[in-house]
């Protein structure tokens, strides 16, 4: 019987500064056997361990192609992500996963792809973002809409200039408390929803961020004439086990480590706006 | 069924089935009376039994009693189900030392041990079953239940006597043992009848060459058994569920369960299904080892909820509804079955009371009725 409670160390090849307290770390798995036969798709996650600390969820950002190396964007903010945030490249962190249901990118080929994030904690959607770039010709028009509050909480600055560059698609930011220099659009993230030109009946929606951008955001997009079956949504509960047996990440029916994280709209849309789900 | 799989044992002999069990290497668990209350202990005499003892339970109330009969199963049930034997209260899952440049992490599964556990009930088997399918049939398989469930040897008692708490009937879970045993045992006064439900119990059975069952007594057990369904006071009606659970989210009668409950975690911890745990990681004061363990866990915490900066589920009420619609209706979606047996334990040990089948009644009742009836 295979243990799934087992974890795999794993070395910090590479970690790179993403903001101020958020980093990618760039993992590879220590045992050459674990390491050969690790597959995951865009947007499973792992639980990332820490010696003598504990696990934590941490979706995998790096493309699915290249299985041997693992990015995890954290944000130095829990208990474990604050001690994983003081481990420099060379040392050793574990590795328990892949886990969970990832974005349908092997079924959204050929279609336009609207990319909907808010907030700060969009990790889930970047590796969803890089996997189509490196695979453009495969997909339609992308846009990718993004909302912060101020300016100062847009991350990744460069990645949406660079993104912005690629052929057919558009990079839209919205912010509801903007400063002098905020040069795109003033308001909240779900008033760009109703002006994204979009193709309907060829689009397939990625959202990631606040239940209540999913909740006000995606009735917009359903008015516009995309069906609710075509909307992904990445959603975030407590997880410690990742396997569905713990109980703490269940929404309705669901145990989202296993479940989800990634959702299609219509079967999480009758939970999504219930308060204590 | 076939008659060589039922023989009667006086009670005077019940000292043999003991010997037969630890002949075959079993260790015993039965119950036994430890500050007022019935726990599972290691026995090795029939007289480690709770003999002449008997339960009283209520909402919120749990007494024992002595009636100085020689029946030896009087007490219908402790705090305890079967859960802590399979999926144990702390487990430790991984110990991990620090090696050069990393660490190494070993599985600590259980030791196999063959344990014979005498007295559980037909609520007991079906929570039993119910996280067999957790464990064992869900995506994955956990290893460490997987032990501890192969191990296990169960010898049932059928219930003769139903408490005030108890409702399995409703549930159609009891009160008589119908699978998931090996043996089961039922209670006529100062005989039991013994029926096997296994091939290892079986086994057993014909080792015992235990005397055929008179037919008188096989229908007096019967009619014993079904008289308890008879005087069951307490019923859950799961017609309506899951539905109408799902439909009750924004009932009143969540903010009046949630004025009483205090959110104390025994429902959780005594009911035989819940399954949720957390994992703690415990370094050793070198810094060299650490283990890593999942003890049960309750939706009742405040951490149960908890992301980074927010709780989801932020109030009692929150939590005493994520726990009851869980129970009673997410459960169905998720495994296929109810997650409530009907043994009642969560109505005894609440300390206030609650009595989810009167709470549940309250919220399948149009809002309007409800107020008028609700409590104070």
């Amino acid at each position: 019987m295979i243990n799934p409670y087992l974890i795999h160390p794993a070395t910090i090849v590479e970690k790179i500064q993403e903001a101020e307290d958020i980093h990618t770390y760039r993992l590879q798995l220590n045992e050459e056997a674990t390491r050969r036969t690790f597959r995951f798709t865009a947007g499973q996650f792992n639980m990332v361990y820490l010696f003598g600390v504990g696990e934590v969820a941490i979706s995998i950002v790096s493309d699915p192609d290249e299985p041997e190396r693992l990015d995890h964007t954290i944000r130095a903010v829990g208990r474990v992500t604050s001690a994983i945030g003081r481990l420099r490249a060379g040392d050793t962190v574990g590795i328990r996963g892949p886990f969970g249901q990832g974005w349908p990118l092997e079924d959204a080929r050929g279609r336009d792809i609207v990319i909907a994030t808010g907030g700060l904690g969009c990790a889930p959607v970047v590796g969803a973002i890089e996997y189509i770039f490196r695979r453009r010709r495969e997909y339609g028009a992308v846009k990718i809409i993004h909302g912060v509050k101020t300016p100062r909480d847009l991350l990744y600055q460069e990645r949406f200039e660079a993104w912005r560059r690629q052929p057919d698609t558009e990079v839209l930011l919205a912010s509801d408390r903007p400063d002098g220099t905020w040069r795109h659009h003033v308001g909240v993230v779900t008033e760009l929803f109703e002006r994204v030109p979009v193709n309907a009946a060829r689009t397939l929606v990625l959202m990631c961020g606040p239940e209540i951008m999913m909740r006000l955001g995606v009735p917009i997009l359903m008015k516009r004439g995309i069906p609710a079956t075509a909307v992904y949504v990445s959603l975030e509960r407590h997880m410690e086990c990742g396997i569905g047996l713990c109980g703490h990440c269940q929404m309705g029916p669901y145990f989202l480590c296993k479940d989800g994280p990634v959702m299609r709209y219509d079967r999480v849309e009758p939970w999504l706006g219930r308060t204590g789900v | 069924m076939a008659p060589e799989a039922r023989g009667i044992l006086p009670s005077a002999d019940f000292q043999r089935l003991l010997d037969a069990l630890h002949i075959r290497g079993y260790r015993i668990a039965g119950p036994t009376v430890r500050d007022g209350a019935v726990v599972w202990e290691t026995i090795g005499q029939v007289s480690d039994l709770p003999i002449s003892w008997r339960d009283h339970q209520e909402p919120g109330r749990y007494r024992l009693e002595q009636t100085g009969s020689a029946e030896i199963f009087g007490i219908v049930h402790g705090p305890q189900s079967l859960k802590p034997f399979t999926f144990a209260p702390r487990e430790p899952l991984l110990q991990i030392k620090r090696t050069q440049g990393g660490f190494a992490a070993q599985p600590k599964l259980p030791q196999p041990e063959k344990v014979a556990v005498i007295g559980a009930r037909a609520c007991d088997l079906a929570g039993l079953a119910i996280q067999d399918r957790i464990f064992l049939n869900s995506s994955y398989q956990d290893p460490y239940y997987a032990v501890r469930r192969e191990g296990l040897f169960i010898i049932a008692v059928n219930c003769t006597r139903a408490l005030p708490t108890c409702f399995c009937a409703s549930m159609d879970t009891g009160p008589r043992a119908k699978h998931g045993f090996d043996l089961a045992l039922t209670e006529v006064d100062d005989r039991l009848v013994v029926e096997a439900g296994s091939e290892a119990g079986s086994d057993l059975l014909s080792a015992l060459s235990l005397p055929p069952v008179p037919h008188n007594v096989i229908d007096e057990a019967a009619a014993r058994v079904d008289a308890c369904a008879q005087s069951q006071v307490r019923r859950l009606d799961h017609s309506r569920l899951p539905q109408a659970l799902y439909d009750a989210h924004e009932h009143p009668r969540w903010d009046d369960v949630a004025a009483r409950c205090l959110a104390c975690t025994n429902c959780t911890m005594v009911c035989p299904t819940c399954f949720c745990h957390t994992v703690e990681e415990t370094p050793d004061l070198t810094g060299q080892r650490t283990e890593h363990a999942r003890l049960w866990d309750s939706c009742f915490t405040q951490e149960h909820g908890y992301i980074h900066g927010k709780n989801v589920r932020p109030t009692i009420k929150d939590r005493y509804r994520m726990w009851m619609t869980h129970k009673l209706a997410s459960w169905v979606d998720q495994f296929g079955t109810s997650g409530c047996v009907g043994c009642g334990r969560c109505i005894t040990w609440c300390p206030v009371g609650i009595d989810l089948t009167e709470e549940l009644s309250a919220l399948l009742m149009p809002c309007e009725q409800q107020s008028m009836t609700s409590r104070q």
